[in-house]
């Protein structure tokens, strides 16, 4: 479904941030980025949805194949149609009620009619447990709360692959659980996912598949069983004790 | 306060009104409303870094600060025609209040701008809104509530300002009294009497801003 090839990425000439990622995406999956902070990984999805331009790269998206640094604007737009993007932060439009946070892009991104977006927004509420909080703004709600509205965003436009990048890294302990739980559901509906986090349960036991990045380049990939009670390489294995050990402390 | 000087306030009340109410509220709201619009336009340039635009409003805004405003009339008004250009009194008033307060308008719409977070323009793109489509849902509508009590602050000063269109022969508010005066040497009661209605008029408008802040608060305190 969404392969990429050979993304190089840089914000200064003297240090490459990626240094060549390939990555492959199926249909269903739900691929865990796991990787040390400074490693790259935010700046990896934020040039698949373009947020960032890559240097050099190439992405085959619903088998159509496009170079990464030079797509064009339209192009863009059609992928970003097929995807949603969910922000460690949150990012919900502040001036905006809950639900106009989720129809919002549907009305005016997509001129979908006001009806079919109420519809299809209050459908993606339900899912994620805000529908009894349409109106409320985004600073009465809570940091678990937001982030279950951003993916409701996401969620409504009925994307065939939604990003995460640490959706749960900004929220207090007690409300992690909401939000992977909401992931959890969106992953047995069959979902396609490519998710950064340093949730250890989560790549343990809800995605299929674990990618290790470091310094810019991917270290590692393996299903996730094999990945943690079988990994190759040294820098991996310490990277899975230093995180457990941080859990147990 | 004699009564000839009473008679005086009390004969000149309903005409020092009436052109308040047609003159100069209404040159202050065309010389506000162009100020706005040059405010939005040249502070959404700024916002986006357009290349030779932008260069162009750093310089309008540089000019129009740094010269007096009374300099501005005269020279529209006075200068302007000796190479053949000639306005009347009236749009050149409005022309030259809405450049003049418009460069500081631009300068808080700039920075309202600028304050809000940038993740917003981005979520916009995640969910497929173009870069105008969201500035314009959701950049903007934040922007104004920020640059609001700046923006009411103009509104306020230009009320005040569009007495200084009597130097170039409008009759508003004050170029009347000063009509008026001529005939019945009466500076202190009639200035006086002028300055209160002024008064009166902001006080609305500054009760007006509070209102309207309370309104805008609706989605939470500043961000
Ligand atoms: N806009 C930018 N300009 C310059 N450098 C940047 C920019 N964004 C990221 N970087 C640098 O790129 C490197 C990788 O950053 P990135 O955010 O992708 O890491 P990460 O793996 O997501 O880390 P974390 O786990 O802390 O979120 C960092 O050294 C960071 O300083
Ligand atoms: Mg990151």
């Amino acid at each position: 479904m969404l392969e990429i090839k050979n993304v190089h990425k840089s914000f200064d000439a003297h240090t490459e941030i990626l240094k060549g990622i390939d990555l492959k995406i199926n249909k269903g999956d739900v691929i865990a980025i796991l990787g040390p902070s400074g490693s790259g990984k935010t700046t990896l999805l934020r040039c698949i949805n373009y947020l960032e331009r890559a240097d050099s790269g190439t992405m085959i998206f619903d088998g159509e194949e496009y170079d990464m640094h030079a797509i064009s604007k339209s192009s863009i737009t059609r992928i970003r149609k097929k995807t949603a993007f969910v922000f460690q932060n949150y990012n919900l439009f502040l001036n905006k009620t809950v639900l106009q946070n989720v129809t919002l892009g549907l009305t005016s991104g997509r001129k979908m009619s006001r009806s079919d977006a109420k519809d299809a927004a209050m459908d993606a509420l339900k899912r994620v447990g805000m529908a009894d909080r349409i109106d409320a703004f985004p600073h009465q709600l809570s940091g678990g709360q937001q982030q279950r509205v951003a993916i409701a965003r996401g969620l409504a436009a009925n994307p065939e692959i939604i990003y995460f990048d640490e959706p749960t890294s900004a929220l207090d302990p007690e409300l992690i659980g909401e939000v992977l739980n909401v992931m959890r559901h969106l992953a047995e509906e069959g979902m396609t996912m490519l998710v950064v986090t340093h949730e250890m349960g989560f790549a343990r036991n809800v995605s299929n598949y674990v990618l290790f990045m470091d310094d810019g380049k991917v270290i590692e990939q393996a299903p996730s069983k094999e990945f943690f009670s079988n990994p190759r390489e040294e820098r991996t294995r310490s990277f899975i004790s230093s995180i457990l050990k941080k859990g147990e402390s | 306060m004699s009564e000839r000087a009473l008679q005086i306030l009390q004969d000149a009340f309903p005409q020092l009104v009436e052109k308040f109410f047609t003159v100069t509220i209404p040159l202050t709201l065309m010389s506000f409303s162009l100020a706005l619009i040059i405010a939005v336009i040249v502070a959404m340039i700024q916002y986006a870094h357009i290349k030779g635009l932008s260069f162009l409003c750093r310089v309008y805004i540089w000019i129009v600060r740094c010269t007096p405003l009374l300099v501005q009339l005269y020279l529209v008004f006075y200068g302007l025609p000796s190479i053949g250009i000639v306005l009347d009194a009236y749009p050149t008033a409005v022309l030259v209040f809405g450049i003049n307060e418009g460069a500081y308008m631009a300068e808080s719409m700039r920075g309202a701008l600028e304050a809000v977070p940038s993740g917003q323009m981005e979520a916009g793109y995640c969910v497929s809104m173009t870069y105008l489509q969201t500035m314009w849902h959701v950049i903007l509508p934040q922007a104004f509530r920020t640059a609001f009590p700046a923006l009411s602050n103009s509104l306020i000063s230009m009320v005040k300002g569009t007495s200084l269109a009597s130097v170039i022969t409008v009759t508003e508010m004050f170029r009347q009294a000063v009509v008026i005066n001529g005939r019945v040497y009466e500076s202190l009661a009639l200035y006086t009497e002028v300055a209160l209605i002024y008064l009166a008029f902001c006080s609305v408008l500054t009760l007006l801003q509070r209102w309207g802040e309370k309104k805008l608060s609706a989605y939470g305190g500043t961000r």
